[in-house]
């Protein structure tokens, strides 16, 4: 076997070692490497950006913790934005697994919200989130697309006591908030097919504006509704999370774990970029030997 | 009748969920919830049928001695397991099934299983994904005619679209890269979309009017 056979036949025993070393190395390794924003990233920013303290977001979170590493920085980085501003969330979960991924991400952000910070030079206090005041969850339900057309007509039908068991009607933060039509935006955070009913059932029958974050294996195949208006803005992967982190001046895990990415996608562009020397090479020379 | 009545029916109710789509009425509303209602009643059936014929499955697997009846040991425990997590609960300082309690939802070992188990076996599962794709990715992209040419150039300009090293290329390959989603991509989606939208309103006229009857089975 000539070095250029074993260019196109590497055990992929060793292209694992490889991505190994380089992921623990560049996880080991602190340093920031710069990330640049696109439009569909900063129209989200933007579109909460712009919302008055008080009003309702809406945030699903329909993934299970096998899309953690990619989904939940992103709902970290909206979840303190929003709450910096003084916004309102309604969190749901349309995914058998994701009512913990809700309970984790509460709790971290209720943590973080009480200390002091600072973001694009401007100081915001600490302060206590109160749970059915500044928040709601309502929990979890099977069959998405019925429980998505059930909250347009009212939350209350599909949920009527929330995560911790409250009647929604007891609650400051739903006061007078009936439908979709209550709501600012909807959010939604998810790895499968919940996102398109969101667009096809959600968004196409109640006409809320709506933004998607997606895996980044996914985030491809939802531009013909961003394009279209269906969607105003589109989060792709681990990416389009340290995108809004660096919006948001909050750089967190999203941030840290692009760095790992990049140097990842380096590895395998080499590996492709071997074979293909291997391929062209190899079949050259059968080409000139007549073979 | 067998076969009249439930034809009847979908076609009643397909007809109702098309029209009251256009009928903004109190009325059409107030039914429209109510069937929702229903769909979820008749969902719950479904779940309980999917429990027992995953339970009816695995334990025939163990009853017949099957070669891989160790997996189904493992889930039918798993299952059950998970079942009496679930509403296991701590009720005025004793522990104890609960099925009407708000502790239920947020039982102690329901969380640990989901925290020390879930949690971490899905997550590792799905990262070792990244070096299967990388395993994949060195085999199969090989430029072996123009169509594969392509599908590689494609997948190396938009894995590279946002590397900072790669001075003043990197904005090239970015532009590049926003094109190919926004253009050959956007048109390719967005025929596959349109396509599956028609598919479905003929799979549903066809439903409703009786002509595709499979879903009543053999009979």
């Amino acid at each position: 076997m000539t070095i250029f056979e074993k260019m196109m036949a590497i055990d992929r025993r060793w292209v694992f070692l490889l991505l190994a070393v380089v992921v623990v190395g560049t996880y080991a390794v602190s340093f920031q490497i710069p990330i640049r924003i696109n439009s569909e990233v900063r129209s989200i920013y933007e579109f909460v950006g712009k919302l008055q303290p008080g009003q309702i977001v809406y945030l699903g979170i329909d993934y299970d913790p096998s899309m953690q590493a990619e989904l939940h920085p992103m709902a970290y980085a909206i979840m303190e934005h929003c709450f910096r501003k003084d916004l309102r969330i309604i969190f749901c979960t349309l995914s058998q697994y994701g009512s913990g991924m809700v309970d984790a991400a509460i709790h971290d952000i209720t943590d973080s919200m009480k200390l002091d910070q600072t973001y694009h030079g401007v100081a915001y206090k600490g302060r206590e989130l109160v749970n059915g005041v500044d928040y709601v969850f309502l929990g979890y339900k099977p069959y998405f697309i019925l429980q998505i057309l059930g909250m347009g007509q009212n939350f209350r039908l599909p949920f009527p006591i929330d995560y911790y068991g409250r009647p929604l009607d007891s609650l400051p933060i739903m006061n007078g908030v009936i439908n979709y039509k209550q709501v600012a935006c909807v959010i939604d955070l998810s790895g499968g097919n919940i996102t398109d009913a969101w667009v096809s059932y959600g968004q196409g029958r109640f006409n809320f504006p709506l933004a998607l974050g997606t895996t980044g294996v996914m985030a491809a195949d939802y531009y013909p509704y961003l394009n279209s208006g269906q969607i105003f803005g589109l989060m792709g992967g681990l990416l389009g999370a340290a995108q809004y982190e660096q919006l948001a001046d909050n750089p967190g895990p999203a941030t840290d774990g692009m760095r790992i990415q990049v140097f990842a996608h380096i590895v395998i562009i080499a590996f492709i970029v071997v074979g293909n020397v291997g391929y062209f090479t190899s079949r050259r020379r059968r080409a000139t030997e007549g073979r | 009748m067998k076969r009249q009545i439930p034809i009847l029916l979908v076609l009643v109710f397909g007809l109702f969920m098309v029209f009251q789509y256009f009928v903004p009425h109190e009325s059409s509303e107030w039914i429209y919830e109510y069937l929702l209602d229903w769909i979820t009643i008749i969902g719950v059936f479904a779940l309980v049928l999917g429990i027992w014929s995953l339970f009816r499955v695995n334990y025939d697997k163990l009853r017949q001695h099957k070669p891989d009846r160790g997996y189904s040991v493992v889930l039918l425990i798993s299952l059950f397991a998970t079942i009496c997590f679930g509403f296991l609960a701590k009720v005025d300082g004793s522990w104890g099934l609960h099925f009407s309690t708000t502790e239920g939802l947020q039982s102690y070992m329901y969380r640990h299983a989901y925290e020390y188990v879930i949690r971490p076996i899905q997550s590792t599962i799905f990262s070792l994904l990244a070096f299967f794709i990388a395993s994949a990715a060195y085999r199969a992209f090989r430029a072996r005619n123009v169509l594969a040419t392509l599908l590689l150039a494609a997948a190396l300009i938009l894995m590279l679209r946002f590397n900072p090293y790669l001075g003043p290329l990197g904005d090239y390959v970015s532009n590049a890269a926003n094109w190919l989603l926004n253009v050959p991509n956007l048109a390719a989606k967005r025929a596959i979309v349109i396509g599956i939208g028609l598919g479905m309103v003929a799979t549903a006229l066809k439903v409703i009017l009786g002509i595709e009857r499979s879903y009543m089975g053999k009979g």
